[in-house]
């Protein structure tokens, strides 16, 4: 029986490398057929007319799913097909997509894309060597949300570098989770750090752990957690509600050097006033890009440095246009 | 029974608050029960409101009709096969699923619900010449100094410099107005925290003692 299982296994070995190498011609195929989708996308952008009933159907029907997999609750409303008052929506995904996709081929290729230095990076190497003089934990925060929100995944991407850095030094790094797809993740990732660092023998599954899911306990639990054990450093990365305050200030008071970082423009206040350095907004997610210097997230932050310029021009040429009286220019923005 | 229940979630409340003067037993035991309270009942929320009546019922009273939902069962079953050394690299599938989903979908709803209404706010008018144009050019001169402070594909020097300086005064102008509503609102939050102590604690007790 266990000959058995070890040759079924064998195959599937066998089977997995073949796969991927037919994967590549299928991967071309793919991106053919959607290069040939965007085009009658855009055609249909021209040409689209609301008596299209039965994709409206199948549409519908497609959304219902996909949502109630979510777990989200909906309501269906019939729709057409094509809207064509959402078409500035499709006109900026397409050039924000076009950008970002262009980038990402350009970083995988191997173009210098340069990042400009963000002022509160150099703080974490400087945190974790603090922690390593010290002999004390790194303790890292990565918010409350799951891993469907952008800066949680933003944080992985810094978690990742941090714990480098920690299997580099023989720090002790400690991960609490709130939410139990976060902790799947970041255990996958302080994993990989370990290995990369070449000190998987220092990884221990404890270090990311399991708090529970109620916001305010997680909040008590954290605070409890660097008061009692005074970390030498924390790092609040991600996406933080009320309880940031709580947790930055006992942070605080235990001594701790901190840095936060979050795209919650209510919350940026409490950790500006109460770390020591704070990534503003978008600068967590350029943040990760700079620290990993991963081709797809390389790619993305550039893409999006081009989608803002072009937002300034539009918005230039949009206020010049309202000012002589044109107001149709900004009219197309309109959300209905 | 509502005084025994007042009593206890008093206790609790000073428990907590006691954190305030330092760490101690009473803190911890309270922090202690609350987490492991807190994790028992969100388990059982999300077995009773979410799997049961989204997933088994559904499946159960019309299998042909819900068929879909097998497969967000069968993601969610994949995400504990990272417990299983040979074939853990399924649970990354399984999350791989789960977050290109929401960031596709949160791609558009920040397009349509933050993006668009933005730029379409910002191209306000500068004439003719009133005090509305002056508060029109601080908002676009906002607007486009705190973009130029986030675009991070040039260094803040020449021209950037001052115009990403100017971006981060802005920013900061709106952190401490949105740091003194969140004040206040937290503020109302320990009102409302003094009130249950008074109405629903001390008043009552000391009307059972009095008569």
């Amino acid at each position: 029986m266990g000959s058995m299982t070890v040759g079924w296994w064998d195959k599937a070995r066998v089977f997995v490398p073949w796969l991927s190498r037919r994967c590549s011609a299928v991967h071309r195929a793919a991106r053919a057929a959607s290069v040939l989708f965007g085009g009658a996308l855009l055609m249909l952008c021209v040409s689209a007319t609301p008596c299209m009933s039965d994709l409206a159907g199948a549409s519908a029907d497609s959304a219902i799913a996909l949502v109630t997999l979510s777990g989200m609750e909906t309501t269906a409303t019939p729709s057409r097909f094509f809207r064509e008052e959402r078409l500035n929506a499709l006109l900026l995904f397409t050039f924000f997509a076009g950008a970002i996709l262009a980038y990402i081929g350009l970083a995988k290729k191997g173009a210098p894309l340069f990042i400009r230095k963000i002022a509160g990076l150099d703080a974490v190497d400087e945190a974790v060597g603090r922690a390593t003089e010290m002999g004390r934990k790194v303790l890292y925060i990565p918010g409350i949300m799951s891993v469907d929100n952008i800066q949680t995944v933003a944080s992985m991407s810094i978690l990742g570098y941090v714990a480098e850095r920690t299997a580099a030094y023989g720090t002790q790094l400690e991960v609490p989770n709130k939410d139990p797809l976060v902790l799947a993740t970041a255990r996958e990732v302080v994993k990989e750090a370990y290995m990369k660092a070449g000190r998987p023998d220092y990884f221990q599954e404890d270090m990311v752990n399991y708090v529970t899911y109620d916001q305010f306990a997680y909040t008590a639990a954290i605070q409890g957690l660097m008061t009692r054990e005074k970390p030498a450093t924390n790092f609040l990365i991600g996406s933080f509600y009320a309880e940031s305050l709580i947790m930055a200030e006992a942070g605080n008071a235990a001594g701790a050097i901190q840095v936060a970082g979050t795209a919650e423009l209510a919350q940026l206040p409490f950790f500006v006033v109460a770390c020591d350095y704070t990534l503003i907004g978008e600068e967590l997610y350029a943040a990760s890009a700079y620290l990993s210097r991963e081709p797809l997230i390389l790619g993305s932050i550039k893409g999006q440095d081009l989608v803002k310029a072009a937002l300034i021009v539009l918005i230039v040429v949009g206020m010049v246009l309202s000012s002589l009286g044109i107001g149709e220019f900004a009219d197309f923005f309109t959300q209905e | 029974m509502d005084l025994v229940s007042a009593w206890v979630a008093a206790f609790l409340t000073l428990a907590i608050y006691s954190f305030l003067y330092k760490d101690n037993p009473l803190y911890r035991f309270a922090e202690s029960l609350f987490v492991g309270l807190s994790l028992g009942y969100e388990i059982g929320i999300v077995l009773h409101r979410t799997i049961i009546p989204n997933l088994f019922q559904k499946l159960a009273a019309d299998p042909g009709r819900n068929w879909y939902l097998v497969i967000g069962g069968v993601l969610g079953i994949m995400l504990y096969l990272r417990y299983v050394q040979r074939v853990s690299f399924l649970g990354r599938w399984a999350l791989a699923v789960y977050m290109g989903y929401f960031v596709g979908v949160e791609l558009m709803q920040r397009l349509h619900g933050d993006v668009l209404p933005q730029v379409k706010d910002t191209m306000l008018p500068l004439l003719p010449l009133s005090l509305a144009s002056v508060q029109n050019l601080l908002v676009l001169v906002g607007v486009l100094s705190v973009l130029v402070y986030f675009y991070f594909s040039r260094p803040h020097t020449g021209i950037l410099r001052p115009v990403s300086r100017l971006g981060i005064w802005f920013i900061m102008v709106c952190f401490g107005a949105s740091f003194g509503y969140t004040v206040m609102a937290r503020i109302s939050l320990l009102v409302g925290r003094l009130t249950f102590l008074v109405d629903d604690w001390v008043r009552p007790t000391l009307a059972a003692i009095l008569g």
